[in-house]
């Protein structure tokens, strides 16, 4: 039964940690650009696929630095062909933009690679269980939750000590007084875009690792992010670090009792958090609402 | 309002319920089939009534197949489980979908703009879940089949819906007509002038002192009965409600739907819903990468037509 527990937990937290690489990038974008990016899920299959292509050239860590950084070229170019065109108008040609380019990304994923699953191959250290008493930890877990600590730890130190990090802040609380302080807001959006592209191309890699790729393998992991980003609060990062985690061990958790409500409890856990403090866990009151 | 703006609106009604009224004439000769125009009332009856809440209210919500397949669900289960009535499987399915949509209405007027959106696409999929884990009860990935709509019975005369097809159109278009004639009353309501007020400058209407938060929590509950109202019947068009009914790919067409026709026009989600059918049964003829074009087109309208096709003729006209 311990196993069974120690079993869903590290899987939670693995899963969790998906959810927190593909929210904190959504949650980005919206912050900034108002734009809820259907497409981030497409984003992340693209990012495992380009490491698929990658991996015989430069091999799995090369793939691993390389691939987000391509996915975040592709999300640049997406950000100046299509999504800029629409930032000043009504949400709904945003949302309605990104579902369509949603469509079209798996569509394009499935004519190119074809339907069928693919494997992405990963170094054999990694494939060995920690130790032999728990056999489900592979190093690759380990390696997997490491990587994107990693990666959040770096988000977050973009965020507070660079420049484009603080403007990127700033914009969050208030895009006028930040344009009118001459920072070129454009370019601060089209910045913002290519970060939040590049956790979804790494979400992408580890995610391919895990479970190999398929076109729509990104569709299982937007709604949880969405979720992720409403509990934790739109608006604060940090709470969308906190949703993220604790939806992914929930769902988990519920696993080992109730295997059936597994997706469920996540939708409860909103339901929730939205009629208790309906701002979400960290949300500021007044934030985009 | 001018004479010549009161005349093309005469004109424009006119013309679309002479070409509705006409449809098993004509359609097919153009090499169509009535069951497909059946469709497209269905899908302009959601569309409508999701625009009440869009085009009339300034809201987006991106989760209203929860309440078109709610309301697809409530007639099916009850035709399946209860009582062979149409009417009243109707009743049923409109309420279903109605009273959960006011219901999440209360959690999410204080809401505005993506968070609105993001919250409503949730909602969704709560009701996906629960029709696509539910096996026993709702047919899960299957679908719910075992049910068929049946015979309405007038007492004097029965009208056979169940097997004519042409029947069962004239039958939508008398649902769609009554309940479209509902919206263009409560749009020109004292209420629906007040949703105007709201949409164009909700700060304003606010120092006014209308209680904003209760007009657009009684717009979004009016909306979803409405769509709930069109799922039910699209459960008896097909004898047949589908989780994917539910999904929000299908909020996404709804809202596609709207836009392509002209979200600041009554009668746009009706030309929209026309070519949203025409696109979806001509391309998935045509090629196993409909969703590739599918999306291609709501891309490009987005870029070049967001007007939608009535915008664009009513901008044209001078209205």
């Amino acid at each position: 039964m311990l196993q069974l527990v120690l079993f869903n937990v590290t899987n939670g937290l693995i899963v969790g940690a998906f959810y927190v690489l593909m929210a904190l990038g959504l949650s980005l974008i919206i912050n900034l650009s108002n734009v809820v990016n259907f497409a981030h899920g497409n984003f992340l299959a693209i990012g495992g696929y380009l490491a698929y292509m990658l991996t015989p050239y430069i091999g799995f860590w090369g793939a691993l630095l390389v691939s987000p950084l391509l996915t975040a070229v592709f999300g640049y170019v997406i950000e100046q062909v299509l999504i800029r065109h629409v930032y000043a108008r009504n949400h709904i040609y945003s949302l309605l933009l990104t579902f369509g380019l949603a469509f079209i990304l798996q569509d394009a994923c499935r004519f190119i690679w074809g339907p069928a699953p693919l494997p992405l191959g990963i170094p054999d250290i990694l494939s060995l269980p920690v130790t032999p008493d728990l056999f489900f930890i592979t190093w690759y877990r380990v390696f997997m939750v490491a990587v994107v600590v990693i990666a959040v730890s770096g988000l977050f130190a973009f965020l507070r000590y660079t420049r484009v990090g603080m403007r990127i802040r700033a914009g969050t609380l208030d895009l006028d007084t930040v344009s009118a302080l001459g920072v070129n807001v454009a370019a601060l959006r089209s910045y913002n875009f290519a970060v939040g592209s590049f956790l979804a191309g790494l979400a992408g890699v580890l995610a391919a690792g895990q479970i190999g790729l398929n076109p729509n393998m990104g569709d299982d992991l937007i709604m949880p992010s969405f979720i992720a980003i409403i509990v934790g609060g739109v608006g604060s990062l940090t709470g969308t670090l906190l949703g993220g985690l604790l939806i992914g061990v929930a769902a988990a958790l519920t696993t080992v009792f109730y295997p059936a409500g597994a997706e469920a409890v996540i939708y409860v856990i909103m339901g929730l958090v939205l009629l208790i403090r309906p701002r979400g866990l960290l949300g500021e009151e007044g934030m985009l609402s | 309002m001018s004479s010549a703006i009161l005349r093309f609106r005469h004109l424009q009604l006119l013309i679309i319920w002479a070409l509705l009224a006409t449809v098993p004439l004509w359609l097919p000769m153009l090499g169509g089939y009535t069951a497909l125009a059946g469709r497209v009332l269905v899908f302009a009856l959601a569309a409508m009534s999701f625009n009440l809440l869009l085009g009339f209210t300034g809201i987006m919500s991106f989760g209203h197949a929860a309440y078109f397949g709610l309301g697809a669900y409530g007639c099916g289960l009850f035709l399946k489980y209860v009582a062979s009535s149409t009417p009243l499987a109707m009743v049923a399915g409109t309420l279903l979908g109605g009273i959960a949509g006011t219901l999440f209405g209360l959690l999410l007027v204080r809401r505005r703009g993506v968070y609105f959106a993001m919250v409503t696409i949730a909602f969704g999929q709560v009701c996906f879940y629960v029709a696509y884990k539910w096996d026993s009860f709702t047919g899960g990935y299957d679908g719910l089949r075992g049910f068929a709509r049946v015979p309405l019975d007038f007492g004097l005369f029965k009208f056979d819906i169940a097997s004519s097809n042409d029947a069962f159109y004239y039958f939508v278009l008398v649902v769609f007509g009554l309940a479209v004639g509902l919206q263009a009353l409560v749009l020109r309501s004292p209420f629906g002038r007040t949703l105007l007020a709201i949409r164009e400058n909700e700060r304003r209407a606010r120092f006014l002192g209308i209680p904003v938060e209760r007009h657009i929590w009684l717009s979004f509950s009016i909306s979803c009965f409405f769509t709930a109202l069109a799922g039910s019947l699209y459960a008896l068009l097909n004898n047949f409600a589908d989780p994917l009914g539910l999904n929000y790919i299908m909020s996404g067409n709804i809202v596609m739907i709207t836009v392509m026709g002209g979200m600041r026009t009554f009668w746009g989600p009706l030309v929209g819903a026309v070519l949203f059918v025409m696109l979806q049964d001509y391309v998935s003829s045509m090629t196993t990468n409909w969703m590739f074009f599918v999306g291609l087109t709501f891309v490009l309208v987005v870029l070049f037509f967001p007007r939608g096709l009535m915008g664009m003729l009513q901008k044209r006209a001078g209205t």
